[in-house]
């Protein structure tokens, strides 16, 4: 995957409602893209369901999450509403795949995003990166708030 | 473990449970470690954007402890996660024979937040992400405990 020091690979991509979430709209903040395989697994459930616990902590840090996958805008809104959270979901659906690609997470075998967070600084850089060895182990929240003292320091 | 941890058991080895009442994989654990010659130690995780309730049952818990019966709301709360509303915590107040003005009082107490708020964060740090997870010997062992999980604790 895309590593720690790369500028962040430029995006523009639908949100869950259809409004448009690009790379340029992250400046001056520090984003977390939390690359999920797919909207409905009870794997991924579990991980944004924690996420959205530590929100406000993470907003006290200039810290925001985005949750990308290859669903489909509509599949997403669904998603999180079943899941009761308010993290953005990102749909990298047409072309599909381009943003997992760009970001080296893609799985071609799968036709999915493997799970990954990537941390993108305020000036758009890549400052931290982090993939399980296996997409069923779900990267816990304290390793985010690690990740931001090791570059706030 | 910390000093005002709640613990059941005192022989056996140690279980860390980091666990959220409303979830019913918790309910599921706890029927399994029921039976387990364990010491366990139970931890709030409330997931409050799946499960509504989660943090005010995990109030509610402390202040039934507060009154000598955490363990008893604990098995009460788990064995029936289809009445948790308000009016079914007072009539398991009255079934455990604890004050129930004293419980409403309690739960909403600072204290009790931030003692649910101290395990969740323990939890986090831990790296739980999913309800509920055994630590046995320092390793986490997330979900249901897996039958080989079991077995080795039967011993």
């Amino acid at each position: 995957m895309i590593e720690a020091g790369a500028r962040a690979p430029d995006f523009s991509l639908s949100n869950q409602d259809g409004d448009t979430v690009a790379l340029q709209d992250l400046k001056g903040q520090y984003s977390v893209l939390v690359f999920f395989p797919a909207a409905f697994s009870p794997v991924c459930t579990d991980q944004l369901s924690v996420y959205e616990e530590v929100l406000p902590d993470l907003r006290a840090r200039n810290a925001a999450l985005y949750g990308v996958s290859v669903d489909g805008a509509f599949a997403l809104e669904a998603f999180q509403k079943s899941i009761g959270t308010t993290i953005p979901l990102l749909s990298d659906f047409h072309p599909k795949g381009e943003v997992a690609k760009a970001y080296d997470v893609w799985v071609p075998e799968r036709g999915i995003a493997t799970r990954a967070l990537v941390l993108i600084g305020p000036d758009l850089d890549v400052l931290w990166t982090h993939q399980p060895p296996s997409p069923l182990e779900i990267p816990g929240a304290n390793l985010i708030f690690d990740a931001l003292d090791a570059v706030a320091a | 473990m910390g000093e005002d941890d709640h613990v059941l058991g005192d022989s056996g080895p140690l279980v860390v449970e980091y666990a959220d009442l409303e979830c019913p994989y918790c309910a599921k654990a706890n029927l399994l470690l029921a039976e387990l010659p364990v010491r366990r130690v139970f931890r709030h995780f409330p997931i409050v954007s799946k499960h509504p309730r989660a943090r005010v049952l995990a109030h509610a818990l402390e202040a039934a402890g507060m009154q000598g019966a955490f363990w008893e709301m604990h098995g009460s709360l788990l064995g029936d996660q289809g009445h948790l509303d308000d009016p079914h915590l007072w009539l398991r107040c009255e079934q455990l024979g604890l004050e129930v003005a004293r419980f409403d009082a309690d739960r909403r107490s600072e204290a009790v937040a931030e003692r649910v708020e101290r395990d969740f964060r323990s939890g986090l740090r831990a790296g739980v992400m999913t309800t509920p997870t055994l630590f046995v010997d320092g390793v986490a062992h997330p979900g249901v405990p897996a039958a080989d999980l079991i077995a080795r604790l039967s011993r």
